[in-house]
């Protein structure tokens, strides 16, 4: 089964070994999004859903053409429809697929309770496991980028999986498939990197985009989405991009130093106890307990 | 000091605890994925119906051919062999397996009576019987066998038909015969595929 080629290389909440870890390297895989030449056509809004067999539910206009407002747990992928006044009055829509990034510290699975319902794969995809999830919501909290969504019935959480069933058999992604432009593109992430890189060039040299650049941010390790921008000063321009995303200061504190003086304070609490058993021996009992029960 | 069978189970309990706290699990890491849904499906190649750019799609099949077996479509999604889209599909040919798979689509005649504000199921008989009279009357009223400088023209300028997208070739060329039997020249469908 797939297993044999999508190893694990971290585990959310998880203590013991971990077989990828150090053991396997697969190259990365990455999607590169060229937000300068999407047209807007949701084609990958629809091959999502539909390879993933999620159910339809009733879309929610707001003043653009976006499908929704946010993703939600049966829409893991949303064209943003950001409408941008330029400098000179003139109008700028600035498209930019929104979906999980994959990032290569990935928030979500730091801020994880639950062992094994995170999971990231040697290359690169960061998998929910639906059966592991105690639907506790702190995956919201730990990612940078708003993407796990609540599931009211199932009570789990949900987010884009990079088709991880299509990635282990050699095929790209359903959005990536779809794009009529040419604007999604699947590859390593090296080979994504380089193409990034030249579109970027292309765009600063030949049509004008001072600014244009690659959006692969750093504080998250990088991420498995790469982005071409019009204006990389600006990500928050694309729909609220965070220009220098992390995970929270609150989920690291609480899940590295809280989590060890804690651990140590409840071990030394119980070893304090026994200690103190060996010592003192048990509780004396009073004389009225030494008396017999009547009827016994 | 004695090690009573009580003292042994606190000592257990207590080692039990902080090996588990510090790191020794023995569950072994585990995760399930999805399997490829499309792993032993048979592939049928089809051209998009939609619109004239024809694209190519593939057609994903489960069931494998036996006698006993209904077929049932799963997956619809382009052909990275064929030249025009190369893989690609718009959103429209994205969801061509909703073309197939969708309990409202249509599977008998409908009519909205003029002034009324909904549609009525009417039965094959009764829809066959009242377009043919409404055609005959129509064509009675208003054909045209001479233009205005006399010559032969035998036209129905009052009818026309117009078919939908996901029509076949076959209904395309049986609608053109019909019609132009009848005189019909206003007749459009999306035969350009």
């Amino acid at each position: 089964m797939s297993q044999a080629t999508l190893r694990i290389q971290k585990i959310s909440a998880h203590s013991g070994t971990v077989p990828g870890e150090d053991t396997q390297r697969q190259y990365q895989v990455c999607k590169l999004v060229d937000t300068t030449t999407c047209i807007g056509c949701k084609a990958c809004e629809v091959a999502c859903v539909e390879w993933n067999d999620m159910p339809f539910s009733p879309t929610a206009f707001g003043n653009t053409y976006q499908t929704m407002p946010e993703t939600r747990w049966n829409y893991w992928n949303l064209i943003l429809f950001n409408e941008h006044e330029r400098e000179d009055g003139t109008l700028q829509w600035l498209m930019r697929k929104h979906q999980c990034m994959h990032c290569a510290e990935p928030g979500c699975l730091e801020a994880c309770p639950a062992d094994g319902a995170i999971v990231q794969y040697t290359n690169g995809i960061v998998d929910f496991q639906q059966a592991n999830c105690i639907g506790c919501g702190y995956c919201i909290t730990g990612c940078p980028f708003n993407i796990p969504k609540f599931n009211n019935v199932t009570k789990r959480m949900y987010k884009c999986s990079l088709c991880a069933d299509r990635v282990s058999e050699g095929l790209e992604p359903a959005c990536i498939k779809s794009c009529p432009t040419g604007c999604l593109h699947f590859g390593s992430k090296d080979d994504m990197t380089e193409l990034a890189g030249i579109r970027a060039k292309q765009l600063r040299d030949h049509y004008g985009y001072d600014k244009a650049g690659v959006y692969d941010p750093p504080g998250v390790g990088g991420t498995g989405v790469i982005y071409v921008l019009h204006d990389a000063t600006q990500p928050e321009l694309y729909g609220g991009l965070p220009s220098n995303p992390s995970i929270p200061l609150a989920v690291k504190f609480w899940k590295h130093p809280l989590k060890w003086l804690g651990n140590i304070a409840m071990v030394g609490g119980l070893i304090g106890l026994f200690v103190h058993y060996l010592k003192f021996g048990p509780k004396a009992r009073e004389e009225a307990d030494l008396a017999p029960k009547g009827g016994a | 000091m004695d090690a009573s069978r009580r003292d042994f189970l606190k000592v257990a309990t207590v080692g039990g605890t902080a090996a588990a706290l510090f790191g020794f699990d023995l569950k072994p890491a585990y995760a399930e994925l999805r399997r490829l849904k499309i792993a032993r499906a048979s592939e049928t190649r089809s051209t998009c119906p939609y619109c004239s750019v024809s694209c190519g799609v593939i057609i994903y099949t489960l069931g494998d051919g036996a006698k006993n077996v209904t077929k049932q479509v799963v997956h619809v999604e382009g052909d990275p062999d064929h030249p025009i889209n190369r893989g690609t599909l718009c959103p429209k040919g994205a969801s061509l397996q909703q073309d197939i798979l969708n309990e409202r689509r249509l599977l008998k005649p409908q009519v909205r009576r003029p002034g009324g504000t909904d549609w009525e199921d009417i039965s094959w008989e009764q829809a066959i019987g009242e377009i043919a009279q409404k055609v005959k009357k129509t064509r009675d009223d208003t054909f045209i066998e001479t233009d205005a400088a006399g010559n032969k023209v035998n036209r129905c300028e009052s009818i026309a038909f117009t078919g939908g997208c996901t029509d076949t070739n076959e209904f395309n060329y049986l609608v053109v015969k019909a019609m132009r039997a009848l005189g019909v020249v206003h007749i459009e469908n999306q035969a350009r595929v």
